[in-house]
């Protein structure tokens, strides 16, 4: 389970986080409450948990763009106020910049740090060709596929070399195979300069396949983290074949075990049974 | 349909009509004139008159004050435009104090200035250029209003986690978004340029396409009228065309509402 809050080594540290959104009628959804997680220096956190329950916004928190009710975020053992300036951010919406070019969407991260374009251009085009777009520069984002532009958003975060990478279910609306070599990448770059990272994502294989340790939450409302495994899987992995080791199959088995009672909850919920 | 028998289609449907105005303007129907002259003209005396004005070379000074008004128009309202549309959506609270003038101002139509605006500025170019500008100015306004509030919040999220500072998400956010918003609006506006120019020369003016027009009415010369309004639409045709070339160069980045993906 959880190393005690705040220790030096923790790039993420929540402490009993509570979110809290006003509604209509002077109402008060809380869609977290008392969440605590420890995410190591360069460990792959996995986060899974039922549709809405609560799994991004533990995400917005980390990132500074959203302020707990109660509880605290500490990075890197500095309390967190405001954005977080060492994280890099992968949102599930497309979040590219429609009016810039595959490379200027990669170059604007340096840019912003104060890089001139004449050294960011450059860094911009590496990173493309790591992501393996080097030929799809100067196409504007509604030139791409779905996971090209996922790949244009990975190397526009990880451009800014973030020492916490947030994930928030990036590889959501691709189709299977394209989410497969999208792990694979991930992964490749990822083992190249571990960083933290939290990784939400609904589907329990990708979340085993790609990391360290795999964190369920409960449906919400007022959703909590419910368990934590941690993933025997050797590395590096190839992500179609991880899923054919028996140790796998056995992890599968547990968490769904423990995940299915969740599901069944937030679906009942969503319908208003 | 391939493209030559569109263009023979196009073309059949303007001698259809161009014959039919010639034959009932001309030659009359069981002892009646369907189209009669007075009231009617015909393509003949039309053509005729179009011709001689580019001949004697009249036209083009008449064409020249109407560009010179809509052009200015379309630039003075459109960076007003841009300038209080931008200004508005910074500020909620300056938006939320205008918005009941700005609801009444646009509600206005504005012809009703036109008067005012040729007792204040003279019978000259800038009477006309006013009411232009009342017309661009709530067209780009509004779309750099609407462009600004509805940039998305996650594109805004990924720029602000990316490390933008207020002045850059400026620059690369929120100004693009503004632009993009207004030149898909850029036909209508530069549309409306020119609709205030005429308009305003109809009124009262002493040179320009408008005037040329209202000057045939008062004499009933109605040949002069259609002249005119010949030689406006074919000036407005291209100035659309040009539009859409600069549209075309401006927004690359945008898909085509064909290929736009979900």
């Amino acid at each position: 389970m959880a190393q005690a809050a705040g220790t030096a080594a923790s790039a993420v540290a929540l402490n009993d986080v509570t979110v809290a959104f006003r509604v209509a009628r002077g109402g008060v959804f809380t869609a977290v409450e008392r969440a605590s997680l420890n995410v190591a220096d360069g460990e792959f956190v996995a986060i899974v948990g039922p549709t809405g329950c609560g799994k991004s916004t533990l995400l917005n928190v980390t990132a500074g763009l959203l302020a707990p009710a109660a509880g605290e975020a500490d990075i890197f053992g500095a309390r967190l106020s405001g954005l977080n300036r060492q994280a890099g951010y992968l949102f599930q919406a497309d979040a590219l910049f429609p009016w810039k070019t595959a490379l200027e969407n990669v170059a604007i991260g340096l840019e912003t740090a104060g890089a001139p374009a004449s050294e960011a251009k450059p860094r911009a085009r590496e990173w493309l060709k790591k992501v393996g777009l080097a030929a799809f520069a100067d196409r504007y984002p509604h030139m791409l596929s779905g996971g090209q532009r996922k790949r244009v958003g990975l190397a526009q975060v990880l451009i800014r070399d973030p020492k916490i990478l947030l994930m928030d279910e990036p590889f959501g609306p691709l189709d299977a195979q394209t989410r497969q070599i999208m792990g694979n990448l991930l992964l490749d770059l990822w083992s190249a300069d571990r960083k933290a990272v939290m990784f939400v994502t609904h589907d329990l294989e990708e979340a085993i396949s790609l990391s360290d340790r795999v964190v369920i939450m409960s449906a919400g409302p007022a959703s909590r983290i419910i368990g934590d495994f941690k993933v025997p899987l050797a590395r590096p992995r190839d992500i179609s074949e991880v899923k054919l080791d028996p140790a796998f199959h056995a992890l599968h088995r547990d968490i769904w075990h423990k995940l299915k009672a969740e599901v069944v909850k937030g679906y009942a919920q969503a319908e208003g049974v | 349909m391939s493209r030559l028998t569109l263009l023979a289609l196009q073309i059949l449907v303007a001698v259809v009509c161009v014959g039919a105005w010639y034959v009932f303007s001309t030659y009359p129907v069981a002892g009646h004139m369907l189209l009669p002259p007075f009231f009617f003209s015909n393509p003949i005396d039309v053509a005729r008159q179009v011709v001689e004005w580019f001949a004697t070379g009249v036209i083009w000074k008449h064409l020249w004050v109407t560009l010179e008004e809509s052009i200015l128009a379309f630039a003075i309202g459109s960076i007003g435009g841009v300038a209080v549309g931008f200004w508005f959506a910074r500020q909620p609270r300056t938006a939320a104090v205008f918005d009941p003038y700005v609801k009444m101002v646009n509600a206005l139509p504005r012809v009703v200035l036109a008067p005012i605006f040729t007792l204040w500025l003279g019978l000259g170019i800038w009477s006309k250029v006013a009411l232009g500008v009342t017309l661009v100015f709530f067209i780009v306004f509004f779309n750099v209003y609407q462009g600004i509030k509805e940039v998305s919040p996650t594109v805004l999220a990924n720029a602000r986690m990316l490390g933008m500072s207020e002045r850059q998400l400026v620059r690369h956010v929120y100004w693009p978004s503004a632009l993009s918003w207004m030149f898909s609006s850029l036909h209508t506006s530069v549309g409306f340029a020119v609709v205030g120019a005429v308009v305003g020369e109809y009124l009262g003016a002493a040179a320009g396409l408008g005037y040329l027009i209202q000057q045939a009415e008062g004499v009933f010369d109605v040949a002069g009228v259609f002249a005119g309004m010949f030689v406006l639409a074919a000036f407005v045709i291209v100035i659309d065309v040009i539009v859409s070339m600069v549209e075309r160069r401006l927004l690359v980045w945008r898909p085509a509402p064909s290929e736009a993906k979900p």
